[in-house]
């Protein structure tokens, strides 16, 4: 579904080799020699750094700078006032409030409603042994090469012929956008989850099996409380998946009151590039604030997600 | 990847299993002595599992039985049908005693099936058709909308008077016809008798009761409603309509084409022309002039034939299919040596300031994709851009508008976005490899750059394989980086359609299927979906074996 999705394996214990010896007390080292040895690797940063850094604090200066236009937005920093933010939260046609809101709607219920479909599945497969589960497991694998954005025009023709029977949940309904949403909620989700859900002893299942708890119980009582870290890097992940998705979110939702960041931002700029430029970059700062503060604050457990995946073998 | 040790001991446990409460006699026996004891409070079997498990299914069911009435009243038999299966099947799954593994997969299951696999089996279908703008429903439809568009006015035929009316914020016209009589019609809505009408002076009919007549400033307001409404004057198509191009008079209009439901023609009224049904979806005339409205049908292997072989379309997309290959293979390899390379730089234990580099290096990867290519948009515009005003002080240097330096932007800005996860993932890679290695090599006096390439490369590749292979695919569909920064452009001359050099095979897609300006062709945009398909598919298939990632499903 998103890059960050696509590219995680399974969260495990990550072995970084910290706690080594402490670092002799450094002595005076000639120039040359601190350069050859540790200097360059400071340059490399810097610029690798500039690199990273500079078109995020580009769009900063241009959102802080009310003359607006693109051209205006070259000189960086020169001019700080709030007045794109403002114009951001006053163009009627533009409701970026609301997309806002609606990104955060339809994100929030499809990031939790991917967790619990994929716990209950993994759940499944993890601890059940039933006819198909080899196939199961194998057909999930399989499916998720196929991203749903292939399938975009089937899917908008089926949204259609839904919103002819029932529009509540046909185009331009963020109910029907969210049920599309869930399609790929299996998929590589629950082989996250299934590799976590087989890291949780099964002997705990046994025991309170045996002192009388109900399947229902042991998934609510037990796993899913012992599972917390991979169901919130799920989440997660969804979440920052769903609110950058543009192609099914562009075709299904029509109206602009119901637009999401992503489709609702894009026509900001499609049209008229340097025009709207700075009202546009205020926007894409409130847009990417959450996204990043949720990263940010995860980062720990993306990263050994990542690296764990990485040293997989 | 937990090695999932559990699994092997699946024999003796499974025999354990199959005797779990709630599948067979003697366990549920058994939970329902306990749940007598009071230890269950929330299982299955106790009240409250029950009236919860009562009310979500009545509430599935509940939709379920209005879903289905809707269908019944829209006369969907085969949707009808397919959604009753479906109702039935989910009562039986969380009705039956056991089937408990049926139960936690029954709900994320039913959104796969509906919106991953059979969607996927709906683009193979249309792309056997020619689904698309004019051609998306049928026959008896399109005759219809052609007589309702292709009409001109009656000559010499009579004014009549009319009025504007509106109720229920719909408007209506009133006519007066040249003998006095009154008649009443809205759009869509043949002409019915209006008894009661109040006249004026002139005596045109302006007042009907229960309807709020429309003052001239509201007419006004309303122009460009009001011009909109045609009248038919009866049930049949050919009698024609009336229309009003001032709310104050209106004139017959009939088809300017007639319709021979004998012959299934239809016929020019001034020139005579005939137009015949051309197998193709349309009607055409002798020359091949066809007319605007035409209708669905199976076109077979057409739209894929087109693709290979219609000159508008072949050179470009083959342009396209290779770019798509340069595209991700050029970006997984770039962004893997920068991410190498730093990961490599920065692994040293001693160095000061490495976590600051790596939190600012990561932010690239943090910020939102879609973001990141409006945002590179507007620094590399030729005209405005930061890049070509500030830096290069003013020069005019295409990066988005010339083919070559497009796709080398493109290239850039997707390693700017790429490459922090690469330099995550290696970073992870290296320090699991085990330092005795290097340590002997070292002691065997080889090189630095002698232990990376033929001791830790190697072994960093076996790890970060399978991460390169699905980055690969990822970016083989990567849609925003190219339709947020260049939306494809700039578009290729030899052909008339929307696309251009960096337009890879899924913007294609989007722009086939949904661009502005040429029409929407959903026939086409599914045909190249399934190309795509058969790529990837083949792509996976050798990656599995090469993997071998299967190995950890068992």
């Amino acid at each position: 579904m998103s890059e960050a999705q696509a590219r995680t394996l399974p969260a495990t214990r990550k072995t970084a080799p910290d706690g080594g010896p402490a670092p002799l007390a450094p002595r005076r080292r000639p120039f040359g020699a601190w350069f050859k040895d540790k200097g360059w690797r400071h340059v490399v940063g810097i610029v690798t750094t500039i690199f990273a850094v500079f078109p995020l604090l580009y769009v900063l200066s241009a959102a802080l700078d009310s003359s607006g236009t693109l051209v205006g937005s070259n000189g960086l920093f020169t001019r700080i006032d709030p007045g794109n933010f403002t114009a951001l939260f006053n163009d009627p046609s533009r409701p970026f409030g609301r997309w806002f809101v609606n990104t955060l709607v339809v994100g929030v219920v499809t990031s939790a409603a991917t967790v619990f479909l994929g716990a209950m599945a993994a759940y499944a497969f993890s601890r059940m042994r039933f006819k198909g589960r080899r196939i199961g497991l194998l057909s999930l694998l399989l499916l998720q090469m196929f991203p749903q954005l292939l399938a975009v025009v089937a899917i908008f023709l089926l949204l259609s012929g839904i919103s002819q029977v029932i529009p509540a949940l046909g185009l331009g309904s963020q109910l029907g956008l969210i049920m599309v949403y869930l399609g790929g909620a299996l998929g590589v989700n629950t082989y996250l989850m299934y590799g976590f859900f087989n890291t949780v002893p099964q002997s705990l299942d046994e025991a309170a099996k045996i002192d009388g708890a109900s399947h229902v119980q042991i998934f609510f009582g037990i796993i899913l409380r012992l599972v917390t870290p991979i169901l919130a890097v799920v989440g997660l992940l969804a979440f920052i998946g769903i609110s950058s998705e543009f192609v099914i979110a562009s075709v299904v939702l029509t109206d602009p009151d119901s637009q999401t960041l992503a489709v609702g931002l894009y026509s900001y700029v499609a049209q008229q590039r340097s025009e709207n430029w700075g009202v546009f970059a205020a926007g894409a700062v409130i847009a990417s604030i959450p996204v990043m503060a949720l990263f940010l604050f995860l980062q720990k457990y993306i990263v050994s997600g990542l690296t764990a995946g990485s040293v997989k073998g | 990847m937990p090695k999932p040790d559990l699994l092997h001991e699946a024999p003796d446990t499974t025999a354990t299993r199959a005797s779990s409460p709630g599948s067979g006699p003697a366990g549920l026996g058994a939970s329902r002595n306990r749940s007598r004891a009071g230890k269950r409070r929330f299982g299955p079997d106790s009240l409250r599992g029950i009236i919860v498990k009562i009310v979500l299914l009545g509430l599935v069911d509940a939709l379920a039985v209005y879903v289905l009435m809707m269908l019944f009243l829209s006369q969907s038999w085969a949707a009808l049908a397919v959604s009753s299966l479906v109702v039935l099947g989910i009562n039986w799954i969380y009705l039956r005693k056991g089937g408990l593994p049926a139960k936690y997969l029954a709900p994320g299951v039913l959104f796969l099936l509906v919106f991953q696999v059979l969607v996927v089996f709906f683009s193979g279908y249309i792309a056997f058709t020619n689904y698309g703008d004019g051609h998306n429903s049928t026959k008896d439809d399109a005759i219809a909308a052609i007589q309702l568009t292709a009409q001109k006015r009656v000559p010499d035929s009579p004014a009549y008077k009319a009025s504007v009316l509106s109720k229920d914020n719909s408007f209506h016209l009133l006519f007066t016809d040249p003998s006095g009589k009154v008649q009443l019609g809205s759009n869509g809505e043949p002409l019915a008798d209006a008894p009661g009408a109040g006249k004026d002076s002139t005596g045109k009919a302006n007042s009907l009761p229960g309807y709020e007549t429309l003052a001239f400033q509201e007419i006004v307001a309303n122009q460009q409603e009001i011009l909109k409404i045609t009248v038919p004057v009866s049930d049949n198509p050919a009698d024609g309509t009336l229309r009003t191009a001032d709310g104050s008079s209106a004139y017959q209009f009939k088809p300017a084409l007639s319709f021979d439901a004998a012959a299934d023609t239809f016929t020019d009224t001034e020139t005579g022309a005939v137009y015949r049904d051309n197998g193709k979806g349309a009607f055409a005339d002798k020359s091949g002039q066809t007319l605007s409205t035409g209708w669905k049908i199976d076109v077979g292997m057409d739209n894929f034939a087109r693709a290979f072989t219609d000159p508008s379309l072949r050179g470009p997309l083959l342009g396209v299919i290779i770019w798509t290959f340069t595209f991700s293979v050029a970006s997984v390899a770039l962004t893997f040596i920068l991410g190498l390379f730093l990961a490599t730089t920065f692994n040293r234990e001693d160095l000061r300031g490495k976590k600051v580099y790596r939190i600012l290096m990561i932010l690239p990867y943090a910020f939102p994709a879609f973001l990141s290519g409006l945002v590179w948009s507007g620094i590399l515009n030729p005209e405005f851009g930061w890049l070509n005003q500030t830096l290069l002080g003013g020069a005019n240097i295409g990066w988005l508008t010339d083919p070559f330096l497009a796709k080398i932007s493109v290239l850039v800005v997707n390693l700017w976005l790429g490459f922090p996860y690469m330099f995550l993932v290696c970073t992870g890679a290296l320090q699991s490899l085990p330092t005795e290695l290097d340590e002997a090599a070292r002691m065997d006096g080889a090189s630095a750059w002698r232990v990376f390439r033929s001791i830790k490369l190697p072994l960093l590749l076996v790890s970060v394989a399978p991460l390169l292979i699905s980055s690969f695919a990822f970016n083989f569909n990567n849609f925003n980086v190219i339709y947020m920064l260049t939306g494809g452009g700039p578009r290729f001359a030899d052909t008339d359609r929307d696309i251009g050099a960096t337009d890879i095979l899924i913007t294609l897609v989007y722009k086939v299927a949904f661009g502005q300006g040429t029409g929407r062709d959903y026939g086409l945009a599914s045909a190249l979906a399934i190309i795509i398909f058969i790529i990837v598919a083949t792509i996976s298939a050798i990656s599995f074996k090469q993997t071998k990632a299967l190995e950890d499903v068992n």
